[in-house]
């Protein structure tokens, strides 16, 4: 392999990591906070079609990324009600999510099938660090979401641990019943955050259907939002780590349409296709036990609904 | 517990509520029906928003199910592998383990049942049904169980990783189907030759209604009797509800983790053996159109009760086929799904009022 094929494979990895990246900040942002929404891949089919849908309207694939993210916030704000305000099982009525999702997109996407993009997400090239030999390439000629992903991270861990609003917000997902007792409100701020979680996994559905593919096909996103859950466990609810992992995963999946594409018949495209998802079972098993062994892992109230009577 | 006794003082008039000690019994018949009208309602909007005629379209769709007697026995043929899978995700779900693989534990039933009868395919009938018979369920319980092991140890989450196998298995019978298996006389359609007589499950007159039906309904009955009848039945039903007071009683959750996994893909993979031997009578691509996932809502709606799975299983069949009637109508197949998916939400919003009495009170009584 010669050295500008890596630099191509490491770039195809952040392209292919990207939506990956955007579903997994979503899922930290809403399990931080103690609700677990199983519903990724509904919320990302949902992005990319209506991200899809609305680029193709209005010819500015901005548009498309605001209306995935609303479409993705919707959707999460039927699992935020429903768990969270009526108390149901966080593990079903994700699995929900995900079921009408897929069947909400299919539906809406239907007139879409087969159409091109008129204007998708422009790759443009960082003046000066572009030119950076091997890191150039890679990182800084790709499209504005990607840099839009490269700020969001450092913030958000930022606002993780060096804010009043990330201590709450952690504070609710550990022991919601002392949160409430100091005055957070504990509901209102579950919603808030299951609801932008669910505006990142739309847009990482847009990017999906706007830079990735750039194509609307039903079931496009093949598991990534599961893949993008289990990214969670493996970067133990932290966004750098998150990026990392997606990085990793983006990776596998853009070596294994590269050797496809360089006519290795070695190994049948089917097993190359296997790789993401088997790759996912490892490492979650991995990660499951390192956060056994470091005492560390999923916020302490993850999954239970909060109920005030029962403090 | 709050006071329940609102008392007419002046304050604001709020929605309170407070736990039942025992869930309402006829609540809880009457919220699935309830949740499925609304699901169906709800759907209906969205359809007459999107320009089609929905009572025209749910016209078709139960004219299709049940409207005739071909279209009750499609419907019987579209109940089996939902009945099945929805049998073995019911058991797991029992113990809290939310197994969601039934779709590839279903795919790799169909590839081994396919592999009896491809590699032998002069077995006698009485010989063969069996062999594939058990073969399905085998590879069924063994690909649940490739998660059920890490989850049974390190405590390994088994929703993302029976999810991720589905796709695993699926890829897999596609490599098989176009690629060593594929039928040479099959004009390159990704399918395999079709199985000899013997390898075929009997049916029921002209009808496809075939023999998985009877696995179907003596599975219900055994896992009814095993779990309310049996020492062992009572250890699930305990760890599912209580595992704090299941392991102070001295019962092995690692155990029956990964035994209930196994019973539980056991059961999908008899699904995709029942399907192969008694529908398609090969292997091919596609081979369940999602049975799988349906049946976590076949199970859910029946709130795990194996009889009610016979029946939720006959009206969700009854769904898909109404489905297929009305895509001549130009309506996506994906309306299907939309409506499983809104039925679920409206079981689970509806399930609150199974646990809580809601009830209105004033603010600022003291209670």
């Amino acid at each position: 392999m010669t050295s500008d094929q890596i630099i191509a494979i490491l770039a195809a990895a952040i392209v292919a990591g990207t939506p990956l990246l955007y579903a997994a900040l979503g899922e930290i942002i809403t399990e931080r906070a103690g609700v677990i929404n199983l519903g990724v891949e509904g919320m990302m089919l949902v992005g990319a079609v209506s991200g899809f849908t609305v680029a193709v309207g209005t010819g500015n694939p901005w548009f498309g990324v605001m209306a995935a993210a609303a479409a993705g916030g919707a959707m999460a704000s039927i699992h935020a009600f429903l768990t969270i305000s009526l108390r149901a099982n966080q593990v079903v009525s994700g699995l929900a999510l995900t079921i009408f999702g897929t069947g909400l997109s299919g539906f809406l996407g239907k007139p879409m099938v087969g159409i091109v993009a008129p204007k998708t997400l422009a790759v443009i090239n960082v003046p000066a660090l572009s030119s950076i030999p091997w890191l150039g390439p890679i990182l800084f000629r790709q499209d504005a979401l990607v840099y839009l992903s490269y700020l969001i991270v450092p913030l958000l861990w930022c606002y993780f641990y060096r804010t009043r609003g990330g201590l709450n917000m952690r504070a609710i997902g550990e022991n919601p019943a002392a949160a409430d007792s100091v005055g957070i409100n504990v509901f209102f701020l579950r919603y808030v955050y299951t609801v932008v979680g669910g505006a990142f996994a739309g847009v990482g559905g847009a990017y999906l259907s706007l830079a990735y593919a750039p194509t609307w096909l039903e079931n496009m996103t093949a598991g990534r939002g599961w893949i993008a859950v289990a990214l969670v466990i493996f970067a133990m609810w932290d966004p750098v780590k998150a990026m990392l992992g997606s990085y990793l995963f983006g990776g596998i999946d853009a070596m294994g349409f590269r050797l496809q594409a360089m006519g290795i018949n070695v190994i049948s495209p089917f097993f190359l296709k296997m790789l993401p998802y088997i790759f996912t079972v490892i490492v979650l098993i991995i990660a499951t036990r390192k956060s056994l062994k470091k005492h560390i892992g999923a916020p302490g109230a993850l999954g239970l609904p909060y109920d005030r009577e029962e403090r | 517990m709050s006071n329940k006794q609102a008392e007419l003082t002046s304050g604001k008039l709020t929605l309170a509520w407070e736990k039942r000690q025992l869930p309402s019994p006829w609540l809880s018949v009457a919220i699935p029906i309830f949740s499925v009208f609304m699901a169906l309602f709800l759907s209906g909007a969205f359809l007459a928003a999107t320009g089609f005629n929905p009572l025209e379209i749910y016209g078709a769709m139960l004219d299709g199910a049940f409207g005739s007697a071909y279209g009750i026995s499609e419907t019987l043929v579209k109940a089996i592998p939902l009945a099945l899978a929805g049998l073995g995700v019911a058991l797991a779900f029992r113990m809290l383990l939310w197994n969601i693989g039934a779709e590839g534990q279903f795919y790799m039933g169909a590839f081994a049942a396919s592999w009896v009868a491809l590699t032998f395919p002069d077995l006698p009938t009485q010989i063969m049904l069996p062999a594939m018979f058990l073969a399905g369920a085998l590879a069924g319980g063994l690909w649940a169980l490739i998660p059920a092991i890490p989850r049974a140890v390190l405590g390994v989450n088994e929703t993302i990783t029976t999810l991720m196998l589905n796709y695993v298995a699926i890829l897999w019978v596609d490599y098989l189907v176009y690629g060593p298996w594929r039928d040479p006389a099959g004009f390159n359609f990704p399918l395999t030759a079709p199985f000899s007589a013997a390898a075929q499950l009997p049916v029921y007159g002209t009808t496809r209604v075939h023999f998985g039906l009877i696995f179907a309904l003596v599975g219900a009955v055994i896992i009814y009797i095993v779990l309310q009848r049996t020492k062992w039945g009572y250890e699930i039903r305990v760890i599912g509800e209580n595992q704090a007071a299941a392991r102070y009683a001295g019962m092995s959750i690692t155990k029956n983790i990964m035994l209930v996994m196994f019973l539980s893909g056991g059961f999908a993979g008899l699904a995709g053996m029942s399907e192969v031997s008694g529908i398609t009578h090969r292997l091919q691509h596609g081979i369940s159109s999602g049975y799988g996932y349906t049946a976590i809502i076949v199970a859910w709606l029946s709130k795990l009760n194996p009889f009610m799975i016979i029946v939720v299983a006959f009206l969700l069949g009854g769904l898909l086929v109404g489905g297929y009637n009305t895509q001549t109508m130009g309506v996506p197949s994906a309306t299907v799904s939309m409506i499983q998916g809104a039925i679920l939400f409206f079981l689970l919003g509806g399930e609150l009022l199974t646990r809580y009495r809601i009830y209105f009170t004033r603010k600022g009584e003291n209670s």
